[in-house]
């Protein structure tokens, strides 16, 4: 499904690569959870799949579309929950995804359908004519989510979606994106929440320093770590205890 | 079609809601064209209307100056006050009481007197009218200097244009004395006319005439068109802001993964912005048209003119939304793009000769004002406002104006491609 081959990254005037030589293969419908430290490189290496910066060396496909031969394709078969609120604040969550979806050539009725039902499953359909910047900060998270998924996408990028959200919240979260993936959609998530992380994902992989370290299920990165009952107890094993403060 | 539409519908629900944005869009631009006019008109009645007060020392007390200073009444521009002595009217001036002083010398009427007279008498000596001749040696009379105090504040425009009034009005009295002395010498007879005092050359202004009636351009003619562009290009900062918080508010990387392209991103916004430039042209006019006769003001006529006047607007708010287009895709935060959008627009303003007509610049910047776009866009309005030009005369600078939108947007466009192809 995504096929990653020695993709580095190094930004305009940084010491180091923020992604070194990395390979990565992710299968259909899997939960693949993207983790690491601040700085790791997660969301350098998201931005990449999403075509939102352009890797130093290296190539990856989707599907076996890459953005050089098939950018419009590609567009159309993704979609992504950036970290930050991608929002219009001063427009309503209802003119906020009915712009978004319409982008994806989506219309009409079907649009509107497709709207509510995503605001109905996330708790919001209350809210739907009320402005964004009058929304808490999961509220947001979750008008956030529907605008990315409203094209049924195959492959969903996400950016930390559960970032700062309490926890009612994460949970219509992950029991939404859940649902998305019975449904088929393929699912590329960070975190920092490994606990999240662990239930979640059918396989992770945990990389530092821009290079994966290790990657499999987590029950049995867990199994294969000796002292090791959780996957924080694998990930602290593997990144250590040191600060990872950058500016 | 539909991304098009979509787009410039989230353009219009974002400006609606935005209650600055709309004041700064609307109200801005009616505040500024009304303040403009209403001093541009009172500068230009201070040369028809308003009086301005200066100061006369008169140490002559005689003809001359009694015709300089009725001279200074009639001419209906100055409110004339006397003062005893130069150091006092001096003084006034220069601590900017007074914008002008004029110091008329002692014994000018007389020694004016003497002057003609020994010229006159040379004259006619020389052709042999005179009966005796005086071969006494001729006393050398001193020339009389009118001094001018002027405020230093004084513009230069104003201080050249009563230089050259007082210079014409003293040349008119040297002349007539000329002539009177002449008079005296050939005849005996005061009555009698020899010679006819009345300037023979004269000037006439041929301006254009609209169903054999002429049309007089009033300053509202002037400044309707001048200020209007003034504010369409003021479209920028708006403009360019719009696009600079979708790029920090995330929006924007939204967009990028959205499979639609940016020139249809930027499409939606040029079809708000150009209905916004044709609300503000609109509203102008109305200004023109309704308020400015209520408040005082010469009524803006667009009589006739309407279609091409709409035509001209088109085609700058378009010029305008290319380079607000192009400056919002290069500038990074709204503190980059808002003060240079704004200093740019005055800029474009003083080269397009908004300010100071073109024609007296320097010639480098005659040059310059060739390419600005305002320049064209303000020489099609007056085409139509003044000129009462048809399509074709203002085909060239609406062609020019609309290759600018092509040029700045299609810059943008790539841009921005290049900064994030991938």
């Amino acid at each position: 499904m995504i096929n990653i081959e020695q993709i580095s990254k190094k930004y305009k005037g940084a010491e180091n690569y923020s992604v070194s030589n990395l390979d990565l293969f992710i299968t259909e419908k899997e939960i693949f959870g993207l983790l690491g430290p601040n700085g790791a490189g997660k969301t350098t290496l998201i931005s990449i799949l999403c075509s939102l910066i352009k890797p130093t060396s290296g190539s990856f496909s989707i599907d076996g579309l890459t953005y050089q031969k098939n950018k419009n394709q590609l567009k159309q078969l993704i979609g992504i929950v950036p970290q930050e609120y991608a929002l219009y604040p001063s427009l309503t969550a209802f003119e906020n995804l009915k712009y978004f979806g319409s982008m994806y050539g989506l219309k009409g009725k079907y649009l509107d359908a497709k709207i509510n039902n995503a605001l109905e499953h996330l708790g919001l359909a209350a809210f739907a004519h009320k402005k964004i910047d009058t929304f808490s900060g999961g509220m947001k998270r979750r008008v956030n989510l529907i605008a990315s998924i409203l094209h049924n996408p195959k492959v969903l990028f996400l950016d930390e979606p559960t970032v700062g959200v309490d926890v009612q919240s994460k949970n219509v979260i992950i029991e939404f994106l859940k649902q998305l993936n019975n449904n088929g959609t393929t699912i590329i998530y960070t975190s920092h929440h490994l606990n999240e992380a662990e239930t979640f994902c059918t396989r992770v992989a945990i990389i530092d320093h821009g290079k994966l370290i290790i990657k499999g299920e987590p029950k049995e990165l867990v199994k294969d770590s000796e002292g090791s009952h959780n996957l924080e107890d694998v990930f602290i094993s593997l990144t250590g205890k040191a600060l990872r403060d950058h500016a | 079609m539909h991304k098009l539409l979509a787009s410039a519908y989230k353009e219009f629900l974002l400006l609606i809601r935005d209650i600055g944005g709309i004041a700064i869009l609307f109200v801005m631009p009616l505040v500024l064209i009304i303040t403009i006019t209403l001093i541009q008109d009172s500068t230009f009645k201070t040369v028809t209307d308003a009086k301005i007060p200066i100061l006369v020392v008169n140490n002559d007390n005689g003809n001359v100056s009694e015709t300089i200073l009725s001279g200074l009444e009639e001419s209906n521009a100055f409110e004339v006050n006397i003062k005893e002595t130069e150091d006092l009217a001096k003084d006034l001036v220069f601590k900017g009481k007074f914008q002008l002083a004029i110091i008329i010398p002692k014994n000018l009427s007389s020694g004016l007197e003497q002057k003609v007279a020994q010229n006159v008498d040379g004259i006619i000596a020389k052709f042999g009218i005179e009966e005796e001749v005086d071969n006494l040696p001729k006393e050398t009379l001193e020339s009389k200097e009118v001094k001018l105090y002027f405020d230093p504040a004084t513009q230069m425009t104003f201080k050249s244009s009563v230089k050259n009034g007082i210079d014409k009005m003293v040349a008119e009295i040297e002349t007539k004395s000329i002539y009177k002395s002449f008079q005296e010498q050939i005849s005996d007879d005061p009555s009698e006319v020899i010679f006819e005092t009345e300037n023979f050359i004269t000037f006439k202004e041929i301006l254009p005439t609209e169903d054999n009636k002429e049309i007089i351009p009033n300053s509202v003619q002037h400044n309707v068109p001048a200020w209007t562009l003034f504010a369409i290009f003021f479209i920028i900062v708006p403009l360019s802001i719009n696009i600079v918080k979708e790029k920090s508010q995330g929006t924007f990387v939204r967009l990028r993964t959205n499979p639609v392209s940016y020139a249809t991103v930027l499409g939606g916004k040029t079809l708000i912005y150009l209905v916004v430039c044709l609300i503000q042209f609109v509203l102008m006019l109305l200004i023109g048209v309704y308020l400015f006769p209520a408040i005082g003001l010469p009524t803006l006529d667009i009589s006739g003119r309407l279609p091409l006047l709409f035509v001209v607007a088109i085609f700058a708010g378009l010029a305008a939304i290319g380079l607000g287009l192009l400056l919002g895709t290069v500038a990074k935060t709204q503190e980059q793009s808002a003060p240079f959008g704004a200093t740019f627009v005055v800029i474009l303003a003083a080269l397009g000769g908004v300010w100071v007509p073109v024609f007296i610049m320097p010639k480098f910047m005659q040059t310059l004002s060739n390419i600005s776009p305002m320049n064209w866009g303000l020489n099609a309005f007056y085409d139509v406002f003044l000129r009462h030009g048809s399509f074709l005369d203002i085909l060239p600078e609406i062609s020019m104006l609309f290759l600018f939108f092509i040029a700045t947007t299609l810059i943008a466009i790539v841009y921005n491609e290049k900064k994030n192809t991938v």
